[in-house]
C-alpha cells in the first residue's frame, strides 16, 4: 500500500513537472501528417511554433508506414494537423493510440482535422460500395490544392494556435493577414497566368487534382487508374487512349510517386505529354512551400501548354 | 449521411403505409358495412388512389429530410458542399400526411402517478432515428479461406477450409480510452481473439491495455492471422509458444516510452491469467508474467531496424509444481523507397526462442527460430521464403525443420491471394510436401495496417 502510494506520488510529481516544463516552453511542438500543412502551420505560427511532418510530399499520403519513430514525434506534440477525409485512416490511428499524448486524441485540446473548414468537392452520394474502387466516403481528401481551402486551412490553424498560446494570438493574427495577403496575390498571379488556357482538358494518374483544376478552370476527363487507388488495367488503358485521341488531350498529369510505365505507354500511343507534377509541398525540390507549390505547379503547366498550343 | 437518409426514407414511408393501411382497414370496418360482391374494378381504382396519395407522401417526406439535412448541414458549420444535388425548397406536406403522423411513443401510462411505473424519463429502445447509429463501432469482417494439396501425415489440414471469419469492432470508448474487439468464427466455435481496453491518456508515457490480449512474447505472436506475411505460422511458434493460437490471454499489459535521443524504446510488462498456448494455471495465483523491451531506429528515410527481447514466464501442464520459461529475441530489417512506397519493399525478419519447461523428469531447455524474407516485386505481387527450425517444448531431442516459398497477389487493398509451398521434416522421420493457399478478404471499415 505504502509503496503504490509512493509510486502515485512520483507519478503525479513527474506528470506534473512535465506539465510545468510544456507551459514553460515557449514554441508550440506541432506535428501534420503532410508537409502541406506544415508549411501553412509555419506560415501562421512562425518562431512561435515548431513543426514537422511526418509524411513527405514526395510519398503517396494514403500509404505511409506508421513508424515507430512517428510515435515519438507524437508523443513530445501539443498539437496535431491532419488533412482528414479518411486519408491517413491507414496509418495514423495505431499512432495517435501509441502516442501516449492525451492532447492528440481525437476530440483533444491538440488535435485540428484541417478538412473541417475546407471546401470539399467529389463527395459520393447514392450507394457507395468498395467495387467503385478505394472511394472515400466523406469527399476527396486532396482539398488542399485549392488556394481557397489553403487560407481556410490557415484560419483554422490561426484559431488553433491562438487558443493554445493566447498570449501570442495578435502575433498569429498578423501573420495570418500576411500570408492571406501574399496568397492573393499568388492566386491572381496563377489565374492570370492559367486564364488563356481556360478549360483546357487534361487527364490525371489519380484522382488528386480536382481542387486545382475546379480552382483554374481547368478539365480532367479521365483517370490513368481504372478506378480509385486500383492500378491501370490493359483494357482501361485502351479505353483512356482512344479517348485522349478523340478528344486531343494533351497532358497527363502524374503524382511523383506513381510509375511512369503505363502514362509513357499512353504518350507514346497519343502524343500527349507526361508531366510529372507534385499534389503536395516537398514533391520536388523547388516546391518547398504552399505558395511555391503552386507558382511551381502553374508555371509548369503554363510553360508545357504555351510549347504544346503555341500560344 | 446517405444511407442513413435512405433509411429515414424507408423507415417514414413504411411507417406511412402501415398507418394507411390501420386508417384504411379500421374505417372500412366503420363505415362501410360489410359488401357481399366487390366490384373489381372500384377495387382497383381504390388501390390506385392509395398508391397515389403514397407517393405524394414520400416525396413529401423526401424533401421534408432534404430540407431537415440541409438545415442541419448549416447548424453544424460544414459548408454545402458545391455540385451537390440542388435541394428543393421545404414543401408543406399534403393535408393527408398530417393524421398519419404516428403520435410519438407513450411513456405517460408509466409515468402517470400511481401507475407503479418508474418515475421520470424512460430511455426509448428501437429508436427509428439513424442519427443514434453514428456512435457504432466500425465494424470489418476479414474472411481467411485456406486450401491444401499434397502429403502432411502428422498435422494434415482439410483440402478447403473457411478457416476463420474475424470480426472487428474498433471505437473510442471516452475521452480516455479506446476499445478494439476481434471475434473470430471458426469451424472450433466462436473465440475472442482479442478484446480489450487501451487506456490512452494515462500520465508519465504509460499505456495500458486491460482485457484478452495477444502477448507481446516476440514478435509472430501478436499478429493476426490475416496479417502474417505466411498462411501459417512458424514452425517454432507452434511447438514452443502453443499451437497456432499462440499465447493470448486475459489480463493487462502496462507499456512506457523510455525517453533518450538515440532510438525508440518501449518496455511492457504484462499479468496474465495463466492459461494460454504452454502456459496452464492450476490455481488462481497461477499467474503468468511478460516482459518486453523494443527498440527501433530509422537508419535512413527508407530503411529501419526494429529489435526486442521478450520473457515469459507461467505454469504449465505438468503440474502444479512446474513452469515454463521462453526466453525470445525478435530482429525486423525493413527497406521501403518513400517516393516507391506502393511498388517495393522488402521485410527481412527471425526469431529466436528459447524455452525452458520443467517436468517429472527435469528442465527441458529446447530451441527454435526461423527467418524470413518478403520482396514486393510489383504493386500487386510479393514473393517470400521462410526457413523453420524448432525442437519441440517437452522433448528437445525431437527437431521439426522447414521451408516455404510464398507467393502473394494483392487485387486491392482489400483482398489477397497467397499461394505456399511448404516442406517440413518431422521428428518423427516423417516428410511432408504440401501446397497451401489462401483467399483473405475485408469488408467493411477501413482497418489500420499493422507495422
Amino acid at each position: 500500500m505504502v509503496r503504490i502510494m509512493k509510486t502515485t506520488t512520483i507519478v503525479a510529481v513527474v506528470a506534473l513537472a512535465m506539465a510545468i516544463a510544456t507551459t514553460a516552453t515557449a514554441q508550440v511542438k506541432v506535428v501534420t501528417t503532410t508537409q502541406d500543412l506544415a508549411s501553412l502551420v509555419a506560415e501562421v505560427g512562425g518562431d512561435k511554433v515548431k513543426v514537422e511532418s511526418l509524411a513527405r510530399g514526395y510519398q503517396d499520403p494514403h500509404f505511409v508506414e506508421a513508424k515507430p519513430s512517428f510515435v515519438l514525434r507524437l508523443h513530445s506534440a501539443d498539437l496535431l494537423v491532419v488533412v482528414g477525409r479518411e486519408l491517413e485512416l491507414a496509418w495514423l490511428p495505431p499512432l495517435i493510440t501509441q502516442s501516449r499524448n492525451p492532447k492528440l486524441q481525437p476530440g483533444g485540446a491538440g488535435h485540428l482535422d484541417a478538412s473541417q473548414t475546407a471546401r470539399i468537392l467529389d463527395v459520393p452520394t447514392g450507394q457507395i460500395t468498395r467495387a467503385m474502387g478505394d472511394v472515400h466516403p466523406s469527399g476527396n481528401p486532396h482539398y488542399w490544392l485549392d488556394p481557397g481551402n489553403g487560407r481556410r486551412i490557415a484560419k483554422a490553424i490561426e484559431g488553433k494556435l491562438a487558443q493554445l498560446r493566447p498570449a501570442d494570438s495578435a502575433y498569429f493574427a498578423q501573420r495570418y493577414a500576411d500570408f492571406d495577403r501574399r496568397l492573393t496575390e499568388g492566386e491572381r498571379r496563377w489565374k492570370a497566368a492559367l486564364a488563356p488556357f481556360q478549360g483546357t482538358r487534361i487527364v490525371t494518374y489519380h484522382r488528386s487534382w480536382t481542387n486545382f483544376t475546379d480552382a483554374f478552370g481547368l478539365a480532367v476527363v479521365g483517370y490513368v487508374e481504372p478506378k480509385p487507388g486500383i492500378p491501370p488495367s490493359p483494357a482501361h488503358t485502351l479505353t483512356m487512349i482512344q479517348e485522349i485521341k478523340r478528344q486531343g488531350i494533351q497532358v497527363i498529369l502524374v503524382e511523383p510517386y506513381f510509375d511512369l510505365k503505363t502514362p509513357n505507354a499512353i504518350a507514346r500511343d497519343t502524343g500527349a505529354k507526361v508531366l510529372v507534377m507534385p499534389p503536395s509541398v516537398g514533391g520536388v525540390k523547388d516546391a518547398s512551400d504552399y505558395i511555391r507549390l503552386f507558382d511551381y505547379n502553374t508555371n509548369l503547366l503554363v510553360t508545357t501548354l504555351k510549347s504544346l498550343t503555341g500560344r | 449521411m446517405h444511407e442513413t437518409s435512405t433509411r429515414c426514407v424507408r423507415w417514414c414511408a413504411l411507417t406511412a403505409v402501415c398507418a394507411v393501411f390501420f386508417a384504411g382497414s379500421a374505417a372500412a370496418q366503420q363505415s362501410t358495412p360489410p359488401l357481399p360482391q366487390v366490384d373489381p374494378q372500384q377495387l382497383r381504382q381504390e388501390v390506385d388512389k392509395l398508391r397515389q396519395e403514397l407517393l405524394a407522401l414520400r416525396d413529401a417526406y423526401e424533401q421534408r429530410l432534404a430540407a431537415l439535412e440541409l438545415r442541419l448541414a448549416s447548424v453544424s458549420g460544414t459548408p454545402p458542399v458545391a455540385g451537390a444535388v440542388a435541394v428543393p425548397p421545404p414543401v408543406t406536406a399534403p393535408p393527408q400526411a398530417a393524421p398519419v403522423a404516428p403520435p410519438t411513443d407513450a411513456p405517460v401510462a408509466s409515468t402517470v402517478p400511481g401507475a407503479g411505473g418508474p418515475q421520470g424519463a424512460l430511455p426509448v429502445y428501437g429508436n427509428p432515428s439513424a442519427m443514434s447509429k453514428i456512435f457504432n463501432p466500425d465494424i470489418a469482417v476479414i474472411g481467411n479461406f485456406l486450401g491444401a494439396v499434397g502429403k502432411n501425415d502428422i498435422a494434415p489440414a482439410p483440402v478447403f477450409e473457411m478457416g476463420e471469419a474475424e470480426a472487428t469492432f474498433q471505437a473510442v470508448v471516452d475521452p480516455y480510452a479506446r476499445a478494439d474487439f476481434f471475434l473470430a468464427f471458426s469451424p472450433e466455435g466462436v473465440e475472442i481473439e482479442e478484446g480489450f481496453l487501451t487506456l490512452t491518456s494515462l500520465p508519465g508515457g504509460l499505456l495500458a491495455k486491460v482485457g484478452k490480449i495477444k502477448q507481446q512474447v516476440g514478435k509472430v505472436n501478436t499478429f493476426h492471422a490475416h496479417s502474417l506475411p505466411w498462411t501459417d505460422r512458424p514452425l517454432a511458434n507452434v511447438n514452443l509458444l502453443g499451437g497456432e493460437e499462440g499465447l493470448a490471454d486475459s489480463g493487462i499489459s502496462v507499456s512506457r516510452l523510455i525517453p533518450n535521443s538515440l532510438l525508440f524504446l518501449e518496455a511492457t510488462g504484462e499479468l496474465y491469467q495463466g492459461n494460454s498456448g504452454v502456459f496452464q494455471s492450476h490455481t488462481r495465483s497461477d499467474v503468468s508474467w511478460v516482459g518486453r523491451v523494443r527498440g527501433y531506429r530509422d537508419i535512413t528515410e527508407a530503411t529501419n531496424l526494429d529489435v526486442g527481447a521478450s520473457i515469459a514466464r507461467g505454469h504449465n501442464d505438468a503440474g502444479p509444481d512446474f513452469t515454463t520459461r521462453v526466453f525470445a529475441v525478435d530482429a525486423i530489417l525493413r527497406y521501403r523507397p518513400l517516393q516507391r512506397a506502393i511498388y517495393r519493399r522488402f521485410i527481412g525478419r527471425t526469431e529466436l526462442f528459447w524455452s525452458d519447461r520443467e517436468q517429472e523428469d527435469g528442465t527441458v531447455p529446447a530451441f527454435g527460430m526461423y527467418v524470413s524474407g518478403d520482396y514486393q516485386f510489383a504493386r500487386r505481387w510479393f514473393a517470400g521464403a521462410r526457413y523453420d527450425w524448432s525442437e519441440r517444448a517437452y522433448d528437445a531431442t525431437l527437431k521439426d525443420k522447414g521451408g516455404s516459398l510464398m507467393l502473394t497477389f494483392w487485387p486491392s487493398e482489400f483482398s489477397q491471394v497467397r499461394g505456399q509451398y511448404r516442406r517440413v521434416n518431422f521428428a518423427e522421420g516423417v516428410r511432408s510436401n504440401e501446397l497451401l493457399f489462401q483467399f483473405l478478404f475485408s469488408i467493411g471499415a477501413h482497418g489500420a495496417h499493422v507495422f
